[in-house]
């Protein structure tokens, strides 16, 4: 078998595969649900994953352990990752063909030529890690906006899946929603559509893991190369040469992402062009294209970067308020130190409440996980540890029920709060309104409920009637509009003095009539006035039990903008957030 | 194409050219006319509604409730049933029967928020080896998120593994629906589409402490079928409960009160707001049922205006005590 055909068999293979990981990060446990299956693998693999969190946090996560596998491959073959695995790396490739499959051999050499701009991918790679080892608290983990498999993973689980999937709902009984998908989605799609003006170009010119792997291939084993010094120049292998390094010259190691289709396209009798593990004849260069000059822009870049997103101080004094982070989430800045912003807690979460944060929650936690109470099917699922369980780089740590319940060995820290739910008593019903309601109360997960009520009577907008006279349960009243059992449906009394009351059964335009059991024990005297009151129960927040789950503010019926809404103060994660002594 | 036209203009092309330009004209002309609306848009979407089947056997005077003590579910379910003529006094050979568990939480079993499900199973296979029915299903609208609700549940399982299926409320399987004099059920989502291959009917549901409507039960349960923002109901339980069981005619209602949800419902979360209360009800009339059940609360049939709304619409009956209801005790 030619070994192209090998590579596109495993480009297939994998590609298969990331789609299929990511289809069955869906909470249950058929075999096409996330039972045992590595969900996560991709992730694993990512070096710059790996790399990245290592530069933040000074340690290495243990399932990212897999990343050293890639590592040693790439040193001892080159980029094979590129070619060979990478899901978006296959995109491209197929994109990059189907852009360029009626051109020219002389067009397709063109676009495949080097360009001195494929050096921009290093200096993006030296920002974004100068971001990441930044000395002291202020480190940040920004790779995974522009990393190919956080990137890919994130597109697939938060745009591609849901639009497949929302025509069919096998995945979902409902809709998926995620906000911002928008851009996540111009980017993918931008990405995407480059390939038709000149192939694989996130690959050549931004992709900071492929410009990793280019570091890291300086001291490949095996390498693309000429057995010859001079052979006809005829560029044949450079019609197709997907990394454009120049196999017909001096062939550029670094860009080169072991695609073998200059091989392929070679056409003398004795293969001039080889992987091979002497030095090609025709001279080659190992070391990436970086001036001088932009590396020292770009670690400048790199260094001013962090204190100039912090400059919104959104992590000190201006935190917004709104961003509530899922059940073991790391305090802020920690948190910044891991997140790679791939989606699989927002795909797990079985109700969708965890959404890619906007700008709003600050340039720097774009895309990371927050709820939001509005847009799923519930709140935070009080039974639910999934998106803790599958985070890859446990900014999401690893919790236990128990831990989230706050209880066995936990008991005495309590349960973990995302945040407090606040009452807007001037759009809840029974407080603003006097509408009885109470949903919030009903649906308080937690025992005794962190929602409890007080009841309280309201006399109605005109209730002050006058007794005309009394018969049996029946009180007749001079007033004459009263509306046809406006009265009847079990929440209204009638008050007389302010304190006896008697629960209304029925009414007619002129006549009460009150229930058997609950009435006065007084009758009240021709003339004397009585209240028509309506019995509210009106919610309160236990504020030293709310958890902050938000199933309240989801089920709320004041749909537009809910009359109580969680609020991250008091959430566990961050001492610098408590609310309470 | 960008092809270049330089073609010379003869009579010949232009005629063509001009029948071409014709026809064109008078497609969008045609368009334009079948597609014409004088009116403009009405506020009302109009859309069409259904009608839910009436789900009801005939009645058996004296054979509509039975209130059977006993501590093992299953036990006191069958014997429950028997009292009111069987399991195939409501299902007939090759009947589809839609089974109406609460599965309104992502709770556990143990914490009686959600339908035992045990009762679910024996339920199930009652109507599969004594009644021949052909298919049972197993539906909800919960509140929580619906696949973790029938997972945590164990409901879902418990269904399965008795042989019936569980249906999962998709947007699709709602359709509008008006109850005939009714206040609030006007163009209003109800889960129709397991309801509408069914035969039969049976809620099932626990006996849980309510703020909002002081009890929730049999009738409390089929909130259960109704879809869009039912929330906005709770302005006027009493009402909308009622409503429920002038739209939704079951077969049988089961009332689970072997242990009874005392205080924190309808969601509970603890053993400590449960009591042991060791009664199941079987009846024909959720009425009724609920009439009994509130009892086990602690509660009178006044404390639940919705029974007495129920009733004078012709509902069933609140004064359960006039069907003569069949006691009975299990050991």
């Amino acid at each position: 078998m030619k070994i192209v055909t090998v590579r596109r068999i495993s480009q297939i293979f994998f590609f298969t595969l990331f789609v299929w990981f990511c289809i069955v990060t869906t909470y249950g446990g058929k075999f096409w649900q996330l039972r045992n299956w590595p969900a996560n693998l991709f992730l694993n693999l990512d070096p710059l994953v790996a790399l990245g969190t290592i530069l933040t946090t000074h340690s290495l996560y243990s399932p990212l352990l897999w990343a050293l596998l890639t590592v040693i491959l790439t040193i001892i073959f080159g980029r094979f990752f590129c070619s060979w695995l990478c899901p978006f790396g296959s995109i491209h490739h197929f994109f990059g063909y189907l852009g360029s499959r009626n051109k020219t051999a002389a067009q397709k050499i063109k676009l495949n030529r080097y360009r001195k701009a494929q050096s921009i991918k290093y200096f993006i790679l030296i920002v974004l890690l100068i971001m990441a080892a930044f000395p002291s608290l202020a480190a940040t983990l920004q790779t995974g906006l522009l990393d190919p498999i956080p990137l890919v993973t994130r597109s697939f689980n938060l745009i591609l899946l849901p639009i497949a999937d929302g025509s069919v709902n096998i995945l979902s009984v409902s809709q998926r929603f995620y906000e911002t998908t928008f851009f996540i989605f111009a980017f993918f799609l931008a990405a995407v559509l480059l390939n038709f003006v000149i192939p694989r170009f996130y690959c050549r010119f931004i992709c900071p893991l492929g410009a990793l792997f280019a570091v890291l291939s300086r001291f490949s084993i095996w390498r693309i190369g000429k057995n010859t010094k001079t052979c006809s120049n005829c560029k044949f292998c450079e019609q197709h040469c997907e990394g454009a390094c120049e196999p017909s010259a001096n062939i550029k190691i670094a860009e080169c992402v072991l695609c073998f289709n200059c091989r392929q396209d070679c056409k003398t009798k004795d293969n001039v062009i080889r992987y091979q593990a002497k030095p090609s004849l025709a001279g080659e260069v190992t070391n990436p294209d970086i001036s001088r000059r932009g590396f020292v822009l770009s670690l400048a870049s790199g260094f001013l970067a962090v204190p100039a997103v912090r400059l919104a101080g959104k992590i000190k004094a201006n935190w917004p308020h709104n961003l509530i982070r899922p059940p073991g989430s790391l305090a802020e800045p920690e948190f910044l130190k891991r997140c790679i912003r791939c989606g699989q807690c927002m795909r797990i979460c079985p109700t969708n409440v965890l959404q890619p944060a906007g700008l709003d929650a600050g340039l720097e936690a774009l895309w990371t996980p927050v709820l939001n109470n509005r847009i799923g099917s519930s709140g935070c699922q009080l039974n639910c540890i999934a998106c803790s369980q599958i985070c890859p780089t446990a900014a999401i740590r690893p919790i236990t029920l128990d831990e989230k319940l706050g209880k066995g060995s936990f008991a005495d820290k309590g349960p973990l709060k995302l945040g407090t739910a606040f009452i807007d008593r001037n759009r809840c019903l029974p407080w603003a309104f006097g509408k009885p309601c109470i949903v919030c109360e009903e649906n308080c997960p937690l025992s005794p409920k962190a929602i409890f009520i007080r009841e309280y009577f309201s006399t109605v907008r005109d209730g002050f009637l006058t007794v005309k006279k009394v018969v049996g349960n029946t009180i007749e009243t001079v007033e004459k509009n009263l509306t046809l059992d406006k009265f009847a449906t079990g929440d209204y009394y009638c008050s007389l003095d302010g304190s006896q009351k008697g629960k209304i059964v029925t009414n007619t335009n002129n006549a009460i009539t009150i229930s058997k059991e609950v009435k006065f024990a007084k009758i009240p005297a021709e003339g004397s006035t009585i209240h028509i009151q309506i019995r509210l129960q009106r919610p309160y927040v236990d504020i030293e039990r709310c958890i902050g789950c938000g199933v309240c503010e989801h089920e709320c019926p004041v749909s537009g903008k809910k009359a109580i809404r969680v609020s991250a103060e008091g959430e566990s994660r961050s001492a610098d957030r408590k609310l309470l002594l | 194409m960008n092809e270049q036209n330089d073609r010379k203009l003869n009579r010949r092309r232009f005629l063509a050219r001009a029948a071409k330009a014709g026809l064109s004209i008078a497609a969008a002309g045609i368009i334009a006319k079948t597609l014409y609306d004088k009116q403009g848009p009405s506020a009302q979407p109009s859309s069409e509604l259904v009608t839910i089947p009436d789900f009801s056997v005939p009645a058996m005077p004296g054979r509509t409730i039975s209130i059977v003590k006993g501590r093992d579910r299953v036990k006191t379910i069958d014997k429950a049933i028997d009292l009111l003529g069987g399991i195939e006094r409501f299902v007939k050979p090759d009947d589809t029967v839609v089974i109406k568990p609460n599965v309104a939480f992502t709770s556990v079993p143990a914490l009686g928020a959600t339908t035992n499900p045990e009762l679910v199973a024996e339920v199930i296979r009652l109507c599969y080896s004594r009644a021949q029915a052909k298919q049972v299903y197993v539906t909800d609208n919960p509140i929580n998120n619906p696949a973790s609700c029938f997972t945590i549940s164990r409901i879902g399982k418990a269904a399965t593994s008795a042989g019936a299926k569980v249906i999962l409320p998709r947007v699709s399987f709602f359709k509008l629906t008006t109850l005939e004099g009714g206040k609030y059920i006007e163009n209003w989502p109800v889960l129709y589409q397991p309801l509408a291959k069914a035969d039969k009917l049976i809620g099932i549901a626990p006996v849980k402490s309510h703020s909002r409507a002081a009890a929730s039960m049999t009738m409390k349960n089929f909130y259960g079928l109704l879809g869009g923002r039912r929330n906005i109901f709770h302005q006027d339980i009493n009402t909308i409960i009622a409503e429920l069981v002038m739209l939704i005619k079951p077969t049988l209602v089961i009332l689970d009160g072997t242990e009874t949800m005392v205080t924190n419902g309808p969601t509970g979360g603890s053993f400590s707001d449960l009591k042991r209360t060791d009664t199941i009800i079987a009846s024909c009339d959720p009425v009724a049922a609920d009439s009994f059940g509130c009892s086990l609360l602690g509660l009178k049939p006044a404390d639940l205006p919705y029974l007495a709304k129920a009733q004078s619409a012709g509902a069933g009956t609140a004064d359960y005590q006039s069907l003569k209801p069949i006691i009975a005790n299990v050991t």
